[in-house]
């Protein structure tokens, strides 16, 4: 038998239902792992054990009774924007810090129901702004790769926790890129669904036209199973999609002859590392391999994709933030003199500089005489580039290109200007402005570190970027690879 | 081109966004959010003259409505063990009216 850690989400599934192991030995080996790295990599805000190992031993009554669901006694971790009743959902903020959730978000419940055994609540962004997890208020995650390089974000706990084994796969959200970016700079695989496949109930909101819940794991086909059981229609959420969901693991073997796989002109452009694009140039031959059709297709406005998010993001921002006021729940500050003063020092003090600065951005491109010039400019400029995809689509089944425009960089290497690390989302944002699913898988290496390549597909395509994912992971290995001192 | 942000402007953003800055955060966001607004400034180029504004990330989508029936029971001991203070059932602030 393979080493535990070594086995996909599938295969532990599978060994759990042959008896091959306990759901107990596999939270006792992952919470392990997780507890052994905590110091290293700072995966984990919460690492709840004790009920792990409860949820653990009812999932091996039900294994032994024979009522074992998809994902029965294995173990996964939730990014903590994931509302978990009875367990503190921080958010990555000191205003969360003693936040225990009344409720769990739908995800949460639909991958309890499914029989997935929690191991703890991952490390992230502070309310996942940020592209290098250096602005969470429990201090910043390391790359698995290399410890003094960061592991992307807004995801990064997620991300570092599933490229080092601690747990075979974990929940993520992505507004910008905050999945895929992670997930290029970890080397493992990020699918971001379509707007409105996963719900958002119970998911702490950032920015709500963007945000969508997914997955981070090591193969596209555990991310297949993994969203199959979270996706579906939510009445809880007034954006969930009333839409049947295929099963994506039986669709995955989909044969790729004749996909058209269209490259964007616009994604390498002067920014992409020269070194990343020759990996990204050698993966478009493993496509050729199987059978795909390489075209060239063009978004003209792709460009603005950046500043249009830095508008639109920051406006929703400042909206959904305001309900931070402590009064209800949340951090409130010592003494206040007046209410006024109880908002503006609770929020002040509770608040990182990230999290201020975004919150500020929205407020004044909200503000009246500033609105039309930003807010609704930049919704026209997303509807055109809402538009280039819609016809890029009419040329090709799923797009191809880099997910990032370099590998992981250094810690603080780009705090101090938050337009250099905006940029970092450059490739990600467009398929969050129009909704749509993308994946990113890993492609190979740039010396020590891995590279990511992003597939993205027309709304409601899952299965079809799966499948291209898949493809490619059958014929390459390297998904399967561990950084070293995590092997 | 480039736009700067006066020291009573970011005051007074902040104080809309009810945010306490320090001294010392001041310039910061000065110089930051004066480079954001610079840089989303590149929208001013896009040609949108006969564009309708983006309103919902799926086309043709809009918000669902749903019956007005009770669903909800009352959780509200439940949620009150969040609040920092209250006293009858009730979120305590500081006196608003002397």
């Amino acid at each position: 038998m393979s080493e535990l850690h070594h086995m996909g989400l599938a295969a532990l599934a599978a060994g759990l239902r042959a008896r091959r192991f306990s759901s107990v030995e596999l939270a006792e080996a992952f919470l392990g792992r997780i507890e052994r790295s905590q110091g290293a990599l700072n995966a984990f805000i919460t690492i709840t054990r004790e009920q792990a190992l409860a949820d653990a031993r009812a999932a091996d009554r039900a294994l032994a009774r024979g009522e074992a669901g998809a994902l029965t006694g294995v173990p996964l971790a939730h990014k903590d924007l994931f509302c978990t009743r009875g367990v503190r959902t921080s958010c990555g903020s000191r205003m969360l810090d003693n936040f225990v959730s009344p409720y769990d978000a739908t995800v949460v419940a639909k991958l309890r129901s499914a029989g997935a055994v929690m191991l703890g609540k991952t490390n992230m962004d502070e309310f996942a702004m940020g592209s290098s997890n250096e602005t969470s208020w429990y201090g910043p995650v390391r790359n698995p790769w290399d410890p003094r390089l960061v592991p992307g974000g807004s995801s990064g706990g997620s991300a570092a926790a599933v490229a080092a084994r601690l747990v075979p796969g974990a929940t993520a959200t992505d507004t910008g890129g905050s999945i895929r970016q992670p997930a290029a700079l970890c080397g493992i695989t990020g699918l971001k669904p379509t707007y409105g496949r996963v719900s958002r109930y119970g998911m702490v909101a950032f920015a709500s036209s963007l945000d969508q819940g997914g997955t981070l794991t090591a193969s596209a086909a555990d991310a297949a199973l993994m969203l199959r059981e979270m996706a579906g229609f939510d009445p809880n959420d007034s954006t969930s999609v009333e839409r049947e969901v295929p099963d994506y693991v039986a669709l995955i073997e989909q044969p790729l002859a004749g996909l058209k796989v269209g490259l964007l002109r616009e994604f390498f452009d002067k920014g992409l590392d020269p070194e990343n694009e020759r990996r990204i140039r050698e993966a478009l031959k493993v496509f050729e391999a199987l059978g795909a059709q390489l075209i060239e297709v063009s978004l003209p406005n792709l460009p603005l994709s950046v500043p249009v998010y830095y508008v639109v993001a920051p406006a929703e921002c400042s909206s959904n933030l305001a309900r931070y006021d402590g009064v209800r729940f949340g951090h409130r500050c010592e003494q206040p003199r007046d209410l006024k003063d109880l908002y503006c020092r609770s929020r002040g003090e509770g608040f990182g500089a990230e999290v201020k600065r975004r919150i500020m951005t929205g407020t004044y491109v909200l503000s009246a005489g500033y609105y039309d010039a930003y807010y609704l400019k930049a919704q026209r400029v997303r509807q055109l580039i809402n538009a280039d995809f819609t016809r890029a689509f009419q040329q090709a089944d799923v797009l191809i290109g880099p997910t990032t425009p370099t590998a992981a960089f250094a810690i603080g290497a780009k705090t101090s200007d938050p337009i250099t690390m905006y940029l970092n989302d450059i490739y990600t944002i467009g398929a969050n402005l129009a909704g749509l699913p993308a994946a990113s898988i890993p492609c190979g290496f740039v010396g020590e570190l891995p590279v990511g390549l992003q597939i993205v597909g027309p709304h409601f395509s899952e299965e079809r970027v799966l499948a291209a994912a898949h493809g490619f992971q059958r014929l390459t290995d390297w998904h399967t690879r561990i950084p070293a001192g995590y092997a | 081109m480039s736009l700067t942000l006066t020291r009573e402007q970011i005051e007074s953003i902040a104080a809309l966004a009810r945010l306490e800055l320090t001294g010392a955060e001041v310039p910061v966001y000065q110089e930051s959010l004066s480079r954001i607004l610079d840089f989303v400034g590149a929208l001013e180029r896009a040609d949108t003259a006969s564009v309708t504004p983006m309103a919902h990330p799926l086309p043709g989508l809009s918000q669902r409505l749903r019956p007005d029936e009770i669903t909800e029971q009352d959780h509200h001991a439940e949620y009150q063990q969040n609040a920092p203070q209250t006293a009858a059932g009730l979120y305590l602030v500081p006196k608003v009216i002397e």
